[in-house]
């Protein structure tokens, strides 16, 4: 590491960016006056929804732009030396040596033809800082540090060997193969599971501690860069429109935008309010080819004055080290809180339907899928992903399922509503059996549940009209007949999904995100369901998109009497929108509880772990918070497994845990697997005795 | 690895099986009677002589017999003797073969030394004139007629332009060199006689150019799409952003993910090639097997349809097992 400089100069230092797509339609504005600076060692991160040009001003950064998109304004500096001035021979030996990117999707950023090694120590090699037997050896202990467990033999392979967070393990490696100054990370945890993305910040925060390494961090997740960054810069339209220290941003935004941003979101971190909706703002950012001349935010902003049609305001300090581009917030007003409800009191929640009989009892699912044989003469191999779960929702009841990629949420899901045929087990739907029964038997059932899926476009046929896709099931099930009947049922179920009616001639292709995610409700909500399975209906979407589609799925709910089953991993979403909450893993049950008891005090040291990665802000009373990051990753899904499946992670596991734990009532509803429950709980200083653990159980 | 490779070798001999019993059923259920092609008029009106002909030619027995037959020669190296040359059809085969050989492995080389630079080139440089020159080579290469090339490539450049020799694997007054392998060029070089090579080399130019247009056309065309397809990965921004010189990324990281369907491509081709060999070897008088089948078929000479197609079979086999162990040599993901 170099001395630190006598005089400080900043690391990067960028001023009025602009960037611009040089479309067929006219010049994108992509990126349009973005200024920051970021010291040594410092952190920040930059939010904004998708489409805001966070990643186009990462690539701006590095120069690594592609055809058709130009910077073409601003000054950006990296130590003092002008990178808008550099040549291609200059910007390619500052690249990946004192300034690298690591990039979101791990499983396509490495070349699957090229060994590890190779990927590890290219760089390094024509940088000119090592000879490749130096390279080796220090890729091989960067690996170490990224917390790869067997580096040594890591190096040998080839990208498809690894998981997805062992590749970004890699990248992040790649990235500090010759110490730079400046990482810059694009959503490197998006892609990732929880507990994953929970060890990939840690280790963000410890390079940064480590090597003094400056950490641009962009994410469209607000407790991602509140973990990691000090400060934040918020990104709207192209432009940002807030910039202060994150802490300060998440308890008192100065932007409009950024206010809903942070309360789109529900915290984990925060007590529950009685108000179950969130606040969500209408409206779609604008069109970048056609940008408002007034403030960007206007046409979707609550606290709009004249001004703000006609004037852009600047990026203007409102308080000390805090600037917004704001007139509003600049003339000295303060956000209000929103809900306006105030916390609730505990045990003020939701009263919980009464189970009297369950619309969905399941008793001891089992699904296992057989692989096509690799070879002729391979052994067949079978994948387990669901083995035994039992569960009931009462009607009008939600129930959550979480668990990490694999563990068997989908199959779950599809095994419900019998678009997979359970290989055994038992599923009771308002008293009838379905798990067996065929197709024809199913038939009546099926319109009375409904499933939404996570990619509200690969579901919807983009070859229809969305009007004839919503009465297509309304005419198959012969409840209307087509035309001005079928039409009118349309109509109101398009503006029961906040759609304009008028819309049921469009093509799926002409609604964003979000509004696809409402039509796919609408589809689901056609034959008035009592059951709608939901798998991650809002994960493919922007956090105010989110916000709207939980608040339209509680609307519906109380309008409507809906159960809902809710596949999920953002956990806070789950607390906030669940009654009931179930844990997953390796395809069983580890626990499962009303959602408040379960997120108060989890019983299964797998929920608890789960509950702990959640990224969350290290401000206020989270500074410092004893976070349980669980090493490793989730064992394949080939063999079944043996005793307890959490044993081979679990930060408690002793001898007895070879034998399977049963899925016990400890109290009333609250049910775990676990031998030990409630004794792994590193925050509390009051653990469990172990023997009090046991005798709750019945062995 | 080890498996991997063990795996596809045994596919390659149960296909090989499969080959057989296919090869056979073509042939003996071709339309037209081999007893009117080969008896005259009169011979064949007699019915003695024809049942004659028949029982002489196994033509009496029943199909499955017949195919049992024509296994227990093949595993002793029979391939049943020819009607039209009343030789033995492994000896004729082994006769016309290395001719074939010879200029379909020279073709081959020649398409893919000039294909998949040029396909690389019309990638890196994408709509400039490289581009550009490269996709009229690969249009007139795909689009023109063998038959029609030949003869073009023979009036220019020996009939106009006289500078290439004409048809024939050698010069009409020439030796050929000691006969070893059967390929001019290897029977040279071992008898050490410079001229013959010289001169063989110089008559392979011509038909080989012909036979490999198309298929210079086609691994142009798979190089350039499969090398935008790897620049547009993912891993080549990361390449860009790790500092590495561009040179290096797309030799480096983007060829060799590139080659891989062109491996595939190139597989077929070289079935492509054999076919092609039939119009190529007739305009250029090559003896090769080419004209051999040529003659064969027209004279419904069954068993040596079946020598043929069962040796080109197998060779598009061991082509194809070649692909395939190449693939593990390209691409890790297959390897297990
Ligand atoms: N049709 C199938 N054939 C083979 N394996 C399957 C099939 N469907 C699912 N699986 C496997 O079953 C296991 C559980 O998959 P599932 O999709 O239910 O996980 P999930 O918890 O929903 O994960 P994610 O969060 O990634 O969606 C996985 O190992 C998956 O690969
Ligand atoms: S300037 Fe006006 S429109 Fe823009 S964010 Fe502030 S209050 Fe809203
Ligand atoms: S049973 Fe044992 S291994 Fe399993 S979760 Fe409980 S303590 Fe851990
Ligand atoms: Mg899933």
């Amino acid at each position: 590491m170099t001395a630190p400089p006598v005089l400080e100069v900043p690391v990067l230092e960028v001023q009025d960016l602009r960037t611009v797509f040089l479309t067929d339609a006219g010049p994108v504005r992509a990126v349009d006056g973005v200024s920051f600076r970021l010291g040594a060692g410092e952190t920040l991160g930059i939010v904004g929804e998708s489409g805001s040009g966070k990643s186009v001003t990462a690539l701006s950064l590095l120069r690594l732009l592609e055809e058709p998109a130009r910077i073409v304004g601003g000054q950006m500096r990296f130590q003092g030396r002008d990178l808008l001035a550099m040549r291609p021979e200059e910007l390619q030996a500052l690249r990946g040596d004192r300034m690298a990117m690591v990039f979101q999707d791990p499983m396509t950023g490495l070349n699957p033809v090229i060994r590890i090694l190779r990927q590890l120590t290219e760089h390094m090699v024509s940088h000119g800082h090592h000879t490749p037997a130096a390279a080796k050896h220090r890729a091989i202990t960067l690996l170490g540090r990224m917390g790869i467990t067997t580096p040594e033999r890591t190096v040998t392979g080839f990208p498809h060997e690894f998981s997805g967070g062992m590749r970004q393990r890699v990248m992040l490696a790649m990235g500090f193969a010759n110490d730079p100054a400046l990482l810059v990370a694009d959503e490197p945890t998006t892609a990732l599971d929880v507990t994953i993305q929970a060890q990939i910040l840690d280790l963000l925060r410890g390079l940064n501690r480590d090597f003094g390494t400056a950490i641009l961090l962009i994410s469209h997740d607000l407790g991602v860069i509140g973990s990691v960054c000090a400060r934040v810069a918020v990104m709207y339209a192209g432009e940002v429109v807030e910039e202060a220290a994150t802490e300060a941003v998440l308890a008192d935004p100065r932007h409009p935008y950024a206010w809903a941003l942070v309360n789109a979101v529900p915290r984990i971190d925060q007590p529950l309010g009685a108000e179950r909706r969130l606040t969500s703002i209408e409206g779609a950012p604008p069109d970048a080819l056609d940008l408002p001349t007034g403030c960007r935010f206007a046409p979707r902003c609550p606290f709009r004055i004249a001004r703000c049609e006609t004037q852009h305001p600047p990026l203007a300090e409102v308080a000390p080290g805090r600037l917004a581009r704001c007139w509003v917030t600049q003339a000295g007003a303060v956000l209000p809180k929103p809900g306006g409800t105030g916390f609730a009191e505990p045990g003020a929640e939701r009263v919980r339907p009464e189970a009297a009989a369950p619309l969905l009892s399941v008793r001891g699912l089992v699904k296992h899928f057989p692989l096509p044989r690799e070879t002729l003469f391979s052994p067949r191999r079978v994948v387990h992903a669901v083995n035994g779960v039992d569960l009931e929702v009462a009607r009008g009841e939600t129930l959550g399922i979480v668990g990490e990629s694999g563990c068997g949420k989908s199959t779950l899901a599809r095994l419900i509503t019998r678009i997979h045929t359970p290989t055994a087990g038992s599923i009771r739907f308002d008293g009838q059996e379905i798990a067996g029964a065929s197709a024809a038997a199913i038939r009546p059932l099926r319109r009375r549940m409904q499933m939404v899926f996570q990619d509200p476009y690969a579901s919807l046929n983009p070859r229809m009209r969305i009007g004839d896709t919503l009465a297509e099931p309304l005419v198959a099930h012969g409840l209307l007949r087509r035309g001005a009947e079928a039409r009118e049922r349309v109509a109101e179920l398009l503006s029961t999904v906040g759609l304009n009616p008028a819309w049921a001639a469009r093509f799926p292709h002409e609604f964003s995100g979000g509004q696809r995610q409402r039509i796919s409700i609408a589809r689901a909500l056609a034959l008035q369901p009592d059951l709608v399975v939901a798998d991650e209906p809002i994960s493919a979407l922007d956090v105010n998109i989110q916000a709207q589609i939980l608040n339209l799925m509680l609307n519906l709910q109380e309008r409507f009497g809906l159960t809902y089953l809710f596949i999920a991993h953002d956990l806070a979403v789950v607390r906030h929108l669940c009654d009931r909450v179930m844990v997953l893993y390796l395809g069983q049950v580890m626990e499962s509880a009303r959602s408040a008891d379960l997120f108060a005090r989890p019983l299964h040291p797998y929920t608890r772990v789960l509950i702990s990665a959640v990224p969350v802000p290290d401000v206020g009373a989270q500074r410092g918070r004893q976070r349980v990051v669980l090493q490793g990753e989730p064992p394949g899904t080939l063999v079944l497994p043996t005793g307890c499946p959490f044993r081979s992670r679990c930060p408690i596991a002793r001898p007895v845990c070879e034998t399977p734990p049963p899925l016990a009532e400890h109290t009333p509803g609250r049910w775990a697997a676990c031998h030990f429950p409630g004794e792994f709980d590193p925050g509390s200083s009051q653990a469990l005795p172990s023997a009090q653990a046991r005798a709750e159980s019945p062995a | 690895m080890i498996r991997y490779v063990a795996s596809r070798l045994l596919g390659a001999a149960v296909m090989a099986v499969l080959a057989t019993l296919v090869v056979f059923l073509i042939a003996n259920t071709v339309p037209g009677d081999p007893v009117l092609a080969q008896l005259g008029d009169i011979a064949a009106s007699n019915p003695e002589t024809v049942r004659e002909w028949r029982a002489k030619w196994g033509l009496d027995l029943p199909l499955w017999e017949r195919y049992g037959l024509f296994l227990r020669g093949l595993l002793n190296g029979d391939l049943g003797t020819s009607i039209a040359s009343q030789r033995p059809v492994l000896e004729d085969i082994l006769q016309y073969a290395p001719a074939t050989i010879e200029l379909a492995t020279i073709a081959f080389i020649l398409a893919l030394a000039a294909g998949i630079p040029l396909g690389i080139a019309a990638a890196v440089w994408r709509d400039s004139w490289v581009d550009a020159a490269a996709r009229m080579v690969s249009l007139i290469g795909v689009s023109s007629p063998t038959f029609w090339l030949a003869f073009v490539m023979l009036a220019l450049f020996y009939g106009g332009l006289q500078i290439a020799p004409g048809p024939g694997r050698l010069d009409p007054i020439a030796f050929p060199p000691p006969d070893v392998t059967g390929l001019f060029l290897v029977d040279s070089i071992l008898a050490g006689d410079w001229e013959a090579f010289h001169d063989a080399a110089a008559h392979l130019v011509l038909p080989s150019i012909v036979l490999a247009a198309a298929t210079i056309g086609l691994i142009t065309r798979t190089t350039r799409a499969a090398m935008l397809e790897a620049m547009g990965q993912d891993y080549v921004r990361v390449s860009r952003s790790k500092g590495l010189p561009e040179r290096f990324i797309v030799l480096r990281h983007i060829l060799p993910n590139a080659l891989i369907p062109v491996v595939t491509l190139g597989g077929l081709a070289f079935a492509n090639l054999l076919a092609g060999a039939v119009m190529t070897e007739t305009v250029f008088s090559w003896p090769g097997l080419g004209r051999y089948t040529f003659r064969s078929a027209a004279a419904l000479d069954f068993p040596a349809i079946m020598g043929i197609t069962l040796v080109v079979s197998v060779s598009t086999l061991l082509v194809n097992l070649l692909v395939d162990l190449s693939y593990a040599l390209l691409d890790p993901r297959v390897r297990r």
